[in-house]
């Protein structure tokens, strides 16, 4: 064991049927560091992270900690607990109706009698000390996300561990909560415990991490200091290749052009119950437009309220000039349009059916219930989209649960272009997906696009939106407040319509 | 010794792959009692064909009882597995719809008079009949549990409650007998055919559901609504009808059994026709390995779910067990079922295998 390291971890193997997840891995955390863990979606993060948390069990390798001679034996979280390894997790796994002080101490008390003020007090002190601003009294539900996220940190460090895991902690928080957090990442680096920072988010790593391990398709790809890796050369090695495909995707610049064509799909005054303002709307013949603004600004409520997802209760729609009635999907379906849902696991996938009914799934249902796709033709589609956008999957059979995330994205979208659509809706299509299946669907989308496609594609980051889009329309407090086409689109155009305010 | 090797390596490949199939949860528990019984008494397993008080030849043995009074089982459990799935609830008021469907036969085959010496209406007509009223009663509840967002359980303790009651008041509280001997083919025997009839009425419905399985897209729609409803409904699917719909399957099912089950008296009994039925059909849905909370299902387990259960109640009343201890019997041998094939517990199991055949392999090398 190398001499400041608190965590050795060697030769790691794991594999699940059909995939070998890790293979050889080594992984080396020294006292006081913060160590990012990088790599796509599916690339082994995870399964290294709860191989040491004693959630999985590994099928080779040792595991090393400080002030142990022999093998550390994980076999179950507790194990890792006992041993000084602590995980905070994306979602808060605390009890959000249990006081900051009992949700710091649960399940590490001694006995049948509780020494409530002792517990409050010393709850007081690690919080002070660590600087959180948070009462030991209060209840955790009355604390933001961030907050939360800190006592679960400070649980962690009154455990005596020195080793923490960070899985995608600051994913849910804000600009300015994540600062905080930072600043006690770098506070308990000080006091000497050894961090392991799993995120998505670049800018982060470089602004507060030490080292960076990338792991690419369960191996390791190499350590690096962080001066000696610059981004570009990260995302490198992260997707095994030069990325010079992202200044490409828009080689070709897309010039509005006026057009005088009836628009494909034309809606006016339009307004459902999900509480946006009556809005009018257009897209034309293998235009690709996109609603943006803040979260929560009605972006997804209006081509929700397009699609009939949700109850509209006014407003027409034009489908080629001729009113259409959509009161429900099936409607929007069966009018050629195809709508990929923000929230992918709530309203896109079919978590236990296999990739292969979820693939035909929405074009089944159009063409009836009494008319099955033989098993040949559905093997045939499925097969099909699993080629063409790439999917990586065991087999067509397996549940799409077990995919990853960014691979899950492309079955619903497949699912959605085996109907054939006229006009395909994207809503955050990119969301928590890694950055190469992030090109690969911005590349799609421009080539769906220019054979004929009508898209309207949303995301929270601009550049993407920029990159794909011809004409913006700019959502505010759930109401459309300007729309940009042309030169129009820039970066500081949208935020300044986005702000509001200023007249120019 | 080598290939002896070999083919034991081969062998335990297969099995390894069978335990991961759903089905093996039933299958195994039937192999089990097989055995039991093979031990116990291998007469057990006699059938003998004799001959019935009207001299038509019948077989009979404790097979054959098995065969016979599993099919209502086997019937229901089709329409508790699809309920099963897509709402993630069972329906435990088909006991007292069965009370009301049986009911419903009587009361159309023997008219006003509850003892007439001919049929008042042909048997088909009164089948007929009870079909829609079991279909309007799973309809009810199906309404219920679909539109107005009611727990399956609870909503279906209404008909569960009041069912026997409404049964009893069809036939202003008779007990109605009917003397035409063709009505007891349904729960009986076919003159000239030694095997009872229930098991063909039981393989009918089989058939019919594996029909509508394969040409219709019940399966796909059933699974997508019972995983995750809210991306069903954005695929163009109706949650709301097709959970509505699954009830009224069962209320067909329902009807199906009320007919042998009421043939097999010729008459009816309120409160004791088709009593705990319910609890079994679940408990066939449970141990053919199907997720009581909905989603995926695999009706051919549920359907061998459903006779290993009676195969159970069977083994259980030739060792002289009394009516009334019957459950705790019952109740032992499921919790030994259903913890067995607890995934939790097989995950174990095949890791325990693994760990045997390596070190058998190790032993050899």
């Amino acid at each position: 064991m190398k001499e400041k390291a608190v965590l050795e971890m060697k030769n790691i193997h794991k594999s699940f049927p059909g995939v070998k997840a890790l293979q050889a891995v080594d992984f080396t955390l020294c006292e006081g560091e913060i160590h990012a863990l990088m790599g796509e979606n599916g690339a082994g993060k995870s399964t290294l992270i709860k191989v040491l948390t004693g959630v999985y069990g590994k099928d080779e390798g040792q595991i090393f900690l400080k002030g142990h001679d022999k093998e550390a034996v994980i076999k179950s979280p507790q194990d890792a607990q006992r041993l000084g390894i602590s995980t905070v997790y994306q979602e808060i796994t605390l009890c959000p109706n249990l006081s900051v002080a009992e949700n710091m101490y649960i399940g590490r008390t001694k006995g049948a009698v509780q020494n409530w003020k002792k517990m409050n007090a010393d709850a007081d002190k690690i919080l002070k000390s660590l600087d959180i601003p948070a009462k030991a009294g209060q209840q955790l539900s009355s604390c933001s996300i961030a907050i939360q996220q800190m006592v679960a940190i400070a649980r962690a460090v009154d455990m005596d561990c020195k080793v923490l895991i960070l899985d995608e902690p600051t994913s849910s928080l804000d600009e300015q909560e994540v600062q905080k957090l930072f600043g006690l990442m770098r506070d308990l680096r000080s006091r000497g415990v050894g961090i392991i920072f799993v995120t998505h988010f670049l800018e982060q790593v470089y602004e507060v991490c030490d080292k960076i391990t990338v792991l690419r398709d369960g191996q390791l790809v190499g350590e690096y200091e962080i001066k000696e890796l610059p981004r570009v050369k990260l995302v490198a090695k992260m997707l095994g290749k030069e990325l010079d495909d992202m200044a490409e995707i828009r080689d070709a610049e897309l010039e509005y052009k006026e057009d005088t064509s009836v628009p494909v799909l034309e809606a006016q005054g339009l307004v459902s119950d999900a509480g946006i303002k009556p809005f009018d709307f257009y897209i034309k013949k293998g235009e690709v437009n996109g609603f943006t603004g803040l979260l929560g600004s009605g972006r997804s409520e209006c081509v929700r309220a397009i699609f009939g997802a949700d109850k509209l209760t006014g407003g027409t729609i034009k489908k080629d000039g001729k009113p259409v009635k959509i009161n429900k999907p099936l409607d929007a379906m069966k009018n050629g349009i195809a709508y990929l849902p923000e929230d992918r696991k709530m309203d896109g996938i079919v978590g236990d059916l296999s990739v292969r009914d979820n693939i035909i799934l929405a074009a089944q249902v159009l063409k009836g219930f009494f008319k099955p796709f033989t098993k040949a033709e559905a093997n045939k589609f499925a097969d099909e989209y699993i080629r063409l956008l790439d999917i990586k999957t065991a087999s067509a059979d397996t549940p799409i649960k077990s995919l990853s995330g960014g691979n899950q994205q492309k079955v619903i979208l497949a699912r959605w272009l085996l109907t054939h659509p006229e006009y395909l809706i994207l809503d955050e299509p990119t969301r928590g997906i890694d950055v190469g299946t992030k090109v690969d669907i911005q590349k799609l989308v421009l080539e769906l696009a220019s054979k004929g496609m009508s898209i309207t594609f949303i995301s929270s980051e601009t550049d993407e939106m920029l990159r794909t889009c011809s004409r913006l329309i700019v959502m505010r407090d759930r109401k459309v407040v300007g729309e940009l086409s042309g030169e129009d689109l820039t970066q500081n155009k949208i935020m300044g319509t986005i702000a509001g305010g200023e007249k120019e | 010794m080598q290939n002896n090797v070999k083919n034991k390596s081969k062998i335990s490949e297969v099995l390894g792959r069978l335990a991961g199939q759903q089905i093996f949860i039933p299958i195994a528990a039937l192999l089990l009692l097989a055995i039991f019984n093979l031990i116990m008494d291998p007469s057990f397993y006699t059938v003998t064909l004799g001959h019935n008080n009207a001299g038509d030849p019948v077989l009979s043995g404790y097979l054959i009882t098995i065969l016979d009074y599993g099919s209502e089982l086997a019937i229901l459990a089709i329409g508790m597995t699809l309920v099963t799935a897509a709402t993630g609830g069972q329906d435990i008021s088909v006991g007292a719809a069965i009370a009301i469907s049986g009911s419903v036969i009587l009361r159309v085959l023997c008219g006003t008079d509850s003892r007439p010496d001919t049929l008042q209406a042909p048997i088909i007509v009164a089948f007929l009949i009870s079909c829609v009223v079991a279909m309007l009663f799973g309809a009810f509840n199906g309404a219920l549990v679909a539109y107005f967002k009611i727990q399956p359980m609870v909503a279906t303790l209404i008909l569960f409650t009041a069912g026997r009651s409404i049964a009893a008041w069809i036939n202003n509280n008779e007990l109605p007998i009917v003397s035409d001997k063709t009505f007891t083919y349904f729960g009986g025997f076919i003159p000239g055919i030694p095997i009872p009839t229930p098991f063909f009425i039981a393989a009918a419905c089989m058939i019919v559901t594996a029909l509508v399985l394969k040409f219709t897209n019940l399966r796909l729609y059933t699974q997508a609504v019972g995983i995750n409803e809210s991306s069903s409904r954005l695929n163009g699917l109706n949650p709301q009808f097709i959970k509505f719909l699954t009830f009224v399957i069962l209320g067909l099912c329902v009807a199906v059994a009320g007919l042998i089950k009421v043939s097999r008296l010729s008459s009816i009994n309120y409160s004791v026709i088709a009593k705990d039925i319910e609890m079994d059909a679940i408990l066939a849905v449970a141990l053919g390995g199907n997720a009581l909370s909905g989603g995926k299902f695999n009706m051919t387990a549920s359907i061998l779910g459903a006779y290993v259960i009676q195969f159970l109640t069977t083994t259980l009343y030739k060792f002289n067990v009394q009516s009334d201890a019957l459950s705790a019997y019952k109740a032992v041998v499921v919790i030994l079922l259903v913890v067995l094939s607890a995934p939790i517990v097989r995950e174990k199991c095949s890791a325990l295998w693994k760990k045997i055949k390596g070190t058998h392999a190790k032993e050899v090398a």
